[in-house]
């Protein structure tokens, strides 16, 4: 048994280094350059042989220790399970230490303008997967057109911004609302698509909204952007080094020293409160008859109907109140940055969130958390190696794949490994 | 109480009942059997809506429910039982239960309802918290049922109950069933394969073949038939 499986592993390992070979044999090996206005094929073979060895050895050794394991024990990877059963148990407590330390950050001695923008940035992603999360994790409809959302709601209000001068706190519910429009505006053609279909059509959506904000020039200025969105101010007081003639800023109101720092760490507090509250709101509904009837579409359409819930409102509230968060970290993305354009709503955001909250475990909103700070953190991590990141990028997810393929804390656990197990 | 007459049912190209006309009285237990495929889950489900009849007519309490939503359906009192129980397995007993009071107020009334599905089912009290996926094949029957009383309705609609159950669980869910009827005064329209079981609960019975009904009759004249027997007794009627 042991021999058979062995063989199998080299066999298997040996036709993954084949695939590599035919994959990275052309992509890598094969390298044009350009002399004397005549393209030469340079080829790198020593680099391919590295990738393919790299590949079949890595495919035998996580037949050896990831997959023999399983089959063994029944239970995949034990490091993974035992993190999500210490973060099952111990939940409450994990979360209220993170939340004191993301509060208590901006003042850490090491903390500096880059790392603060890096949280800014997390926090942000974090947002945006707890509101996917509603519409993925709990209604269980794979949108992957989520960054329209964020697009309508920066769009909104930047434009609100600019043409009325409303502030902030004005301007962030009605981005929110535009959002859910458009949620509602997406949910209606998709109501009777699932799985594939629906992820297809929702990808559409999200590239017709970023080619719409290309194409409409009068509005949204197309490729150039919006510029002097306007900065929020706290509570009134705009964050200025030099403040006009009587007008009185943050720093000569509380009497302190003009400092740049004091509106970043102001944004700070602000995506942070902002997450929370989508946080709170997930959770809360949960508990009311429209999250749990989100969850039981998500389980049975069929069952649902026979029950007397309504699929359609059912959807449209899930689409709605999911791009309505979309939206409100869109107003944010937009006063952060003051100048938005249609290249920061390209498909490879949607893609990125909808990885968050896959990779995270669905449903999960401690997992969107770990998710994002691996992924994005590594993203950053390997900044200086410039292309290189997104190999990075692509390799945790398959890491994350090969050892925890319901996700980093899945939800979605099979039902029969709970406490008792069935007698089916 | 429901009247159905001349219901035709497509599934696209392929019609699963030809002209089908069925009648179930207030406080009955009403079967109906028939062999794979002759058309009795889509009957039910034309009946709750989730299908829609292309001709035909459903009456319920003497008002038309052919064209209504399936929500519409269970506000007017239809509960229904879909085939293979289809709990909602990876959300808890009480979220299950909860769900079926979705059409009743909201459920505002969960703690009083609940009460009554309890004293039908004990088990399922202990089994609150536990997810709707880890009970056993009967218990999950019993949530199925008692998820379908908690909207309070004048009639139900089984499909199945005894699929894939236990004899032992299955005798326990059709004494059930008859608690539900006798008790509870809710009006039983059954559908089974087990048609020993099924006749033998039953007020009256109708036969379902090919998506037409081609006998009916009470539930002991069409156990003494000859050619139902013959039919479906034979395999079923020893077990």
């Amino acid at each position: 048994m042991e021999k058979k499986f062995f063989q199998t592993s080299i066999k298997d390992s040996l036709f993954t280094g084949l695939i590599a070979l035919a994959l990275f044999g052309p992509i890598v090996g094969l390298r044009t350059v350009a002399k004397n206005e005549v393209l030469e094929v340079h080829p790198k073979w020593f680099i391919v042989l590295i990738i393919v060895i790299v590949c079949a050895v890595g495919r035998f050794l996580t037949n050896l220790y990831v997959y023999n394991r399983d089959q063994k024990t029944g239970i995949q990877s034990s490091i993974g399970k035992s993190i999500s059963n210490f973060l099952d148990t111990k939940g409450y407590q994990i979360a209220l230490t993170a939340i004191i330390f993301s509060v208590i950050f901006p003042f850490l001695p090491f903390t500096d303008r880059y790392l603060m923008d890096i949280a800014i940035m997390m926090l942000t992603y974090i947002m945006l997967g707890w509101g996917l999360n509603i519409v993925i994790g709990l209604a269980g409809l794979l949108d992957l057109g989520y960054v329209a959302f964020y697009a309508v709601g920066a769009y909104s209000y930047a434009l609100f911004a600019i043409h009325f001068g409303w502030s902030f706190w004005i301007c962030l519910p009605i981005a929110g609302i535009f959002a859910a429009m458009f949620g509602v505006l997406l949910g209606f053609p998709v109501l009777r698509l699932r799985g594939d279909y629906l992820a297809i059509v929702t990808l559409a959506f999200g590239e017709m909204i970023r080619i719409l904000l290309l194409n409409w020039y009068q509005l949204t200025k197309g490729p150039d952007g919006l510029t002097g969105i306007p900065r929020p101010s706290f509570f009134g007081l705009p964050f200025k080094s030099f403040p006009d003639e009587g007008e009185q800023t943050f720093h000569t109101f509380f009497g302190v020293e003009y400092d740049p720092m004091q509106r970043i760490i102001f944004l700070y507090y602000l995506i942070l409160v902002l997450a929370l509250i989508t946080n709170l709101f997930t959770i809360k509904i949960r508990r009311l008859p429209i999250g749990r009837a989100w969850e039981a579409l998500r389980e049975d359409e069929i069952a649902c109907k026979s029950l007397g819930v309504n699929p359609r409102n059912t959807k449209l509230t899930a689409f709605a109140i999911g791009a309505m968060f979309g939206g409100f970290a869109g107003s944010f993305f937009a006063t952060r940055q003051a100048f938005i354009s249609p290249e920061s709503f390209t498909f490879i955001e949607s893609a990125i969130i909808v990885a968050i909250v896959v990779l995270g475990g669905m449903g999960s909103q401690t997992g969107v958390v770990l998710a994002t700070v691996f992924l994005i953190g590594l993203i950053e991590v390997f900044r200086d190696f410039e292309s290189y990141r997104m190999i990075a990028f692509g390799g945790a997810m398959v890491l994350i794949m090969i050892f925890r393929p319901r996700g980093i804390l899945a939800t979605r656990k099979p039902t029969i490994t709970l406490e008792k197990s069935s007698s089916k | 109480m429901l009247s159905i007459s001349n219901v035709e049912t497509f599934y696209g190209n392929i019609q699963a009942l030809r002209g089908v006309n069925v009648k179930v009285n207030s406080g009955e237990i009403v079967s109906l059997i028939g062999s794979n495929g002759a058309g009795k889950s889509t009957l039910l489900m034309t009946i709750s809506g989730v299908n829609k009849a292309a001709t035909g007519e459903i009456k319920f309490d003497n008002k038309n429910i052919e064209s209504l939503p399936p929500h519409d359906i269970v506000n007017l009192g239809i509960s229904q039982v879909p085939e293979g129980r289809r709990i909602f397995s990876r959300l808890s007993v009480e979220d299950n239960l909860r769900l079926g009071a979705s059409s009743n107020d909201k459920g505002k009334k969960f703690d009083d309802d609940v009460k009554d599905v309890y004293d039908l089912f004990p088990v399922l009290k202990d089994r609150l918290s536990q997810r709707g996926g880890t009970l056993s094949g009967g218990e999950q029957q019993m949530l199925a049922i008692g998820r379908a009383l908690m909207a309070k309705p004048k009639m139900l609609l089984l499909d199945e109950p005894s699929l894939g159950i236990a004899p032992k669980l299955v005798n326990q869910i059709f004494v059930a069933i008859k608690n539900i009827n006798k008790e509870k005064k809710v009006t039983i329209f059954l559908v089974e394969q087990n048609a020993k079981k099924a006749l033998e609960l039953a007020d009256r019975g109708y036969v379902l073949v090919n998506g037409n009904v081609t006998l009916e009759g009470t539930g002991q004249d069409l156990l003494k038939n000859k050619d139902i027997q013959a039919a479906y007794l034979e395999g079923g009627g020893k077990k």
